[in-house]
This record gives C-alpha cells, sequence and structure tokens, in this order.
C-alpha cells in the first residue's frame, strides 16, 4: 500500500509541513480512507442487512419468530456493540491475523471496522423495519406473498428511506472508526492526523486533516439526506 | 361462498386459555354482504385474521366454494389467501408504490406476465373509478380514493370472497357513503360474498344484507337486516336504528315509543292511527327509511289517549309497536316504561 509513500514523502521534513506539499500527503491518505470506507461499508451492508431482517423476523410477531436464535442473535449483537472500537480492534488482532494474514495496514483494519460495523448497522435496520405499519406486512400476506416477497417488498421495500438514513449515519461512524484504525497503520487521514498533527505538533496538518474529515462528513450527511428524500414519494412531490 | 363452521379460536394453553372466538357459525352466499357488528374486544380482528387465514383457527373450518381451507398446510394456504380479498383500514398500502403499483402487487406476487398484469390493473382503475389517478402515491391520494386502491388491490386475483376490515372506519359519512355505494355494486357486478366487519352500526345499515352481532367472541344475534329491522324483538335490530332525542310532548300527553314491527307498515300510518283514536298524534321524533326495498324505522308519537291498550292495539294493526316512553336515555324517572332503557338492552344483547 501506499504508506511507505506517504512517509518517504514527509520524512526530510521537521517542524511544519509547507502548504504547497500537503496535497502530496493528503491525497493517498484521503484516497486510503475512501477505500477503507468503501469496503467496509460494502461489507457491512450486505452481512447487516440480512442479519438485521433475521433480528426483525425472529423477534415476537416476525415471520419467523423464535425466541431462542432471537436470543442468540441478539446477545452476540450487543457484544459487539458494547466493546470500545479501539479495544475491539486490540482485542482480535490473532483473529485479524488468522483472515488477512497480517495486523497493520488497510486490510487490518477493514476487519475489525466490519465487526464494529456489522452489528451497528443490523441494530439500524431492525429498527427500521420494526417502524414499518403492521398492516402493510399483512396486506401482503394476505395477497399471496411468500415470506421472502414479503422481506422484500413490505419490509425492505418500506423501509428503503429509513435504512438509507441509517447508512449515513454508520458511514460517518466508519470514517471516525478509520481514523482510529489509523493508529495500526492502516494509513488514511487518521493516520496522517495522529503522525503529524499530534506527535509531531505539526498544526498545518492537524488542521487540514479536521477541515477534510468535516468536509467529508458534511458532504455523507448531505448525499444521504438527498437519498432519503428521493426514496420517499411524500418528501419528493 | 364461505361458510364458518364451528370456528374457535384460543390463545394460550390449560387453563390460561383465552377463547377469543367460540364456536361461530355462519355463511355468507355470493352476491350477499354479511357485516358483523361487535364493540371492540368482540373479537373482530381475530375474526377477520381467522377468515383470511393469516392466523389459523384452533378448532373448527373456514370453507369457500366446498373447500375447507384452514387445515392446508403453510404453502397451501399462501395460494388459498388469494381466494379472499382483503380490504384493510386505509393503512395498508404500500407509501412507495403508486395507485397502479399497489394493485399490480397481489399478481406480482403471483408472477403473473407484466403486460397481463398491466392489462389487469387499468381494468381494476378503471373499475373503482381511479383510471385518472394511476400514476398517484398513496399520500396524494384522499382518504376514500386510498380505500377504493384498497378495494381494486383486494380484488386483483379475482376472489369470490371480498373481506372487509374496518374499511369504512375514519372515513367521513359522505366518503363512507360512496365506498359503501362502490361495495354493493362489485358485489352485484361480480357475484362476490363480502363479509363486512365494522363497529359501525350506521355503516351497516347502508352496506348489509344480513348482519350478525359478535360479543366476547361469540355470535349473540344474526339474521336479515330487514327481518331484524321489522322486529320489534331484536334487540340487536333497535341497535341499529339511529338514536333519537325526542322532543317533550304536549301537556297531558304521554310519549310512545313506535317501532316498525313488520314489513307492511302503510305510510300514511300517522293519520291512521290519528284517525282512529280520534286526535291528532304529535310526532316527537321519528326516523324513517328504505333499507333494501322495505320500510323500517322508529318514533316517538304523544298522545292523550287514556287507554293504553287501546293505543298498543292500534298501533299493533298497522304492523307497529308501541310502549309508553319517550325512549330518551336521559329521560329519568318518571318514565313509565323503564324496562326498555338502554341498560336493559345491553342485557338483552
Amino acid at each position: 500500500m501506499s504508506i511507505p509513500a506517504v512517509i518517504a514523502v514527509a520524512i526530510p521534513r521537521t517542524g511544519e509541513t509547507a502548504l504547497a506539499d500537503l496535497p502530496s500527503l493528503l491525497v493517498p491518505a484521503y484516497g486510503e480512507t475512501l477505500t477503507m470506507v468503501g469496503i467496509v461499508m460494502s461489507i457491512v451492508v450486505l452481512v447487516g442487512t440480512p442479519l438485521g431482517v433475521a433480528l426483525h423476523n425472529m423477534a415476537s410477531g416476525g415471520l419467523f419468530e423464535n425466541r431462542a436464535v432471537y436470543g442468540v442473535l441478539s446477545w452476540i449483537v450487543n457484544i459487539g456493540r458494547s466493546l470500545p472500537f479501539l479495544i475491539l480492534m486490540a482485542a482480535i488482532v490473532p483473529f485479524t491475523r488468522l483472515i488477512t494474514g497480517t495486523n497493520i495496514g488497510i486490510p487490518a483494519a477493514i476487519v475489525p471496522m466490519s465487526l464494529a460495523g456489522i452489528p451497528f448497522f443490523a441494530r439500524l435496520v431492525e429498527n427500521c423495519l420494526r417502524d414499518v405499519p403492521r398492516s402493510v406486512t399483512q396486506a401482503a400476506r394476505a395477497s399471496g406473498a411468500s415470506p421472502l416477497q414479503i422481506i422484500r417488498t413490505a419490509q425492505l421495500g418500506e423501509a428503503v428511506p429509513a435504512i438509507i438514513g441509517g447508512l449515513t449515519i454508520n458511514t460517518i461512524a466508519m470514517i471516525e472508526y478509520s481514523a482510529i484504525a489509523g493508529t495500526i497503520g492502516a494509513g488514511g487521514v487518521g493516520y496522517v492526523a495522529v503522525t503529524y498533527g499530534y506527535q509531531r505538533f505539526d498544526h498545518t496538518v492537524m488542521l487540514a486533516t479536521i477541515v477534510i474529515l468535516i468536509l467529508t462528513v458534511t458532504l455523507v450527511q448531505l448525499l444521504g439526506d438527498r437519498l432519503v428524500r428521493f426514496t420517499t414519494p411524500a418528501l419528493r412531490h | 361462498m364461505i361458510r364458518i363452521d364451528q370456528l374457535t379460536k384460543a390463545y394460550g394453553h390449560g387453563p390460561d386459555a383465552v377463547t377469543v372466538l367460540d364456536k361461530l357459525d355462519f355463511a355468507v352466499d355470493r352476491g350477499e354482504i354479511f357485516a358483523v357488528v361487535g364493540p371492540s374486544g368482540a373479537g373482530k380482528s381475530t375474526l377477520t385474521q381467522c377468515i383470511n387465514l393469516l392466523e389459523r383457527p384452533t378448532s373448527g373450518s373456514i370453507v369457500v366454494n366446498g373447500q375447507e381451507l384452514s387445515s392446508l398446510p403453510e404453502r397451501q394456504l399462501r395460494e388459498a389467501r388469494r381466494r379472499i380479498g382483503t380490504v384493510f383500514q386505509s393503512a395498508s398500502l404500500f407509501s412507495r408504490r403508486t395507485a397502479a403499483q399497489n394493485i399490480a402487487m397481489p399478481l406480482e406476487y403471483l408472477g403473473v406476465e407484466p403486460r397481463e398484469t398491466k392489462a389487469r390493473v387499468a381494468e381494476l382503475l378503471e373499475r373503482v373509478g381511479l383510471g385518472h389517478r394511476a400514476g398517484h402515491y398513496p399520500h396524494q391520494l384522499s382518504g376514500g380514493q386510498r380505500q377504493r386502491v384498497g378495494i381494486a388491490r383486494a380484488l386483483a386475483l379475482r376472489p369470490s370472497v371480498l373481506l372487509s376490515d374496518e374499511a369504512t372506519s375514519g372515513l367521513d359519512p359522505e366518503t363512507t357513503r360512496s365506498v359503501v355505494a362502490l361495495l354493493r355494486e362489485l358485489r352485484d357486478d361480480l357475484d362476490l360474498a363480502v363479509v363486512f366487519i365494522t363497529h359501525e352500526m350506521d355503516t351497516v345499515l347502508q352496506v348489509a344484507d344480513s348482519v350478525a352481532k359478535l360479543e366476547h367472541g361469540r355470535i349473540v344475534e344474526s339474521g336479515r337486516l330487514v327481518d331484524l329491522l321489522t322486529d320489534h324483538g331484536s334487540a340487536l335490530g333497535r341497535a341499529l336504528q339511529p338514536q333519537l332525542d325526542p322532543a317533550p310532548p304536549a301537556d297531558g300527553a304521554r310519549p310512545w315509543q313506535v317501532t316498525y314491527d313488520s314489513r307492511n307498515v302503510p305510510q300514511d300510518w300517522l293519520q291512521r292511527v290519528s284517525q282512529e283514536l280520534g286526535e291528532p298524534a304529535a310526532l316527537l321524533a321519528a326516523t324513517i327509511q328504505n333499507v333494501n326495498g322495505v320500510s323500517t324505522g322508529k318514533a316517538t308519537v304523544g298522545l292523550h289517549a287514556a287507554s293504553p291498550d287501546l293505543v298498543r292495539d292500534t298501533f299493533a294493526r298497522l304492523g307497529l309497536r308501541a310502549e309508553p316512553g319517550s325512549g330518551r336515555p336521559d329521560a329519568g324517572a318518571q318514565d313509565t316504561a323503564r324496562e326498555d332503557a338502554p341498560a336493559t338492552l345491553e342485557h338483552a344483547l
């Protein structure tokens, strides 16, 4: 990955980084952040959505009501949600190494970030599905829909705007986690902020990373809000 | 047609079991609208869920066109549900789909070809008078229009039984009338057996051919609407009539409550009573309406006549039942016919 490149650019300098050098330092780092968050969010959506659907439908009143399985799933999800990210990341190093063969860099960051993101998103999805009026699910059942059709049309279909809202929150949380993951050499804007801004008192870099993160989060939120509006007929017309 | 036999639904087991529906029996023929009325908690929603096969009855059966459905295995149950169209309360439309897309849902679930679906949806939209609203989303439709979409969706798979679950509840009187008119029209055109579940007594008068009163999970009274309304002995028939608030009678006169007790009450009964009793009968309150071709109603009349038996006989000859008393709920102790008061009526139900 591009960590060596970042270090190579930065090492000859001490004290404040010149403004002109900022792009060569921050652009690759920003690319790494986007890569990390992008990959993690794909995994989170792919795994978290079915998990949220399972949680919702195994709870009482769901399509496959099953108290025992719900209890176990819910407990696992709660564990995933109760550990602070830094602790989780450190605690699962052996597991991360088992999967990725390394404990530094972007691949090593993706494992704990996904593990933190999946339960978070699963709960968000579960909540969104719970807010779909029961009468809509009933109407689908009475129309002869199969369980999968009910999940697709009446549950997920109706909850799309709410889930996108949750996705926005989750993405922003993952941007934050990516900065923490920077401390294990995962690169990205967070890594630059820690090594330059924090460890070397390089205020220019520190300020630049702050501005970049604020802009990114704002942009994600804006995009999310747009999508929610676009997918909600009552807000669109 | 749909026949319900000894339908029982209980929740829980052993001594904690709660029986919500207790051995219900009724049948609805094609071309008939059967209303089930009852207060909240009577078991109406459980009955709905059993009829559209979303809940399995504890015992008893639901037979549609001769086939027993409620004991089918899950997969076939899903197929069987398609033979019963359900109109829910208005909140049951898919909010992110247009009127046309909502109506298309049952066809989509069944896997009908898109072209065929489109044609059927267009036909249904026209049928319920919403041809010009195909592309509108539920939030852009009025309550009555949303209910029409719900009706069209329920009819998409050409069911022979239509179940209406509080479909007019929460609609204003004008809209209720138009939805009811549509249901009656569809009953005639499509020869549907309609089960109309509601808590609104006045809607029953507009829509039903037959009616049953559900209370504490049992049918306590049922019959043809006209029969109930023209039978003084029917507590349900009397409960279905609008509540009146009669004017006080003139000095020396006493109020008489008059109910229709026959299908052949002459229209000029007030004049005839006046003539036979030799005094003008004062009309203090009245409601008379045509229900399925028969006049029915009730009235409060002020009379000076001294002999109660003479008054009763006079009315009885015209097919009317007269009881002394104003029928006013707040008339209090001076009311001579206290046994006709609401408390006893409740008991009689």
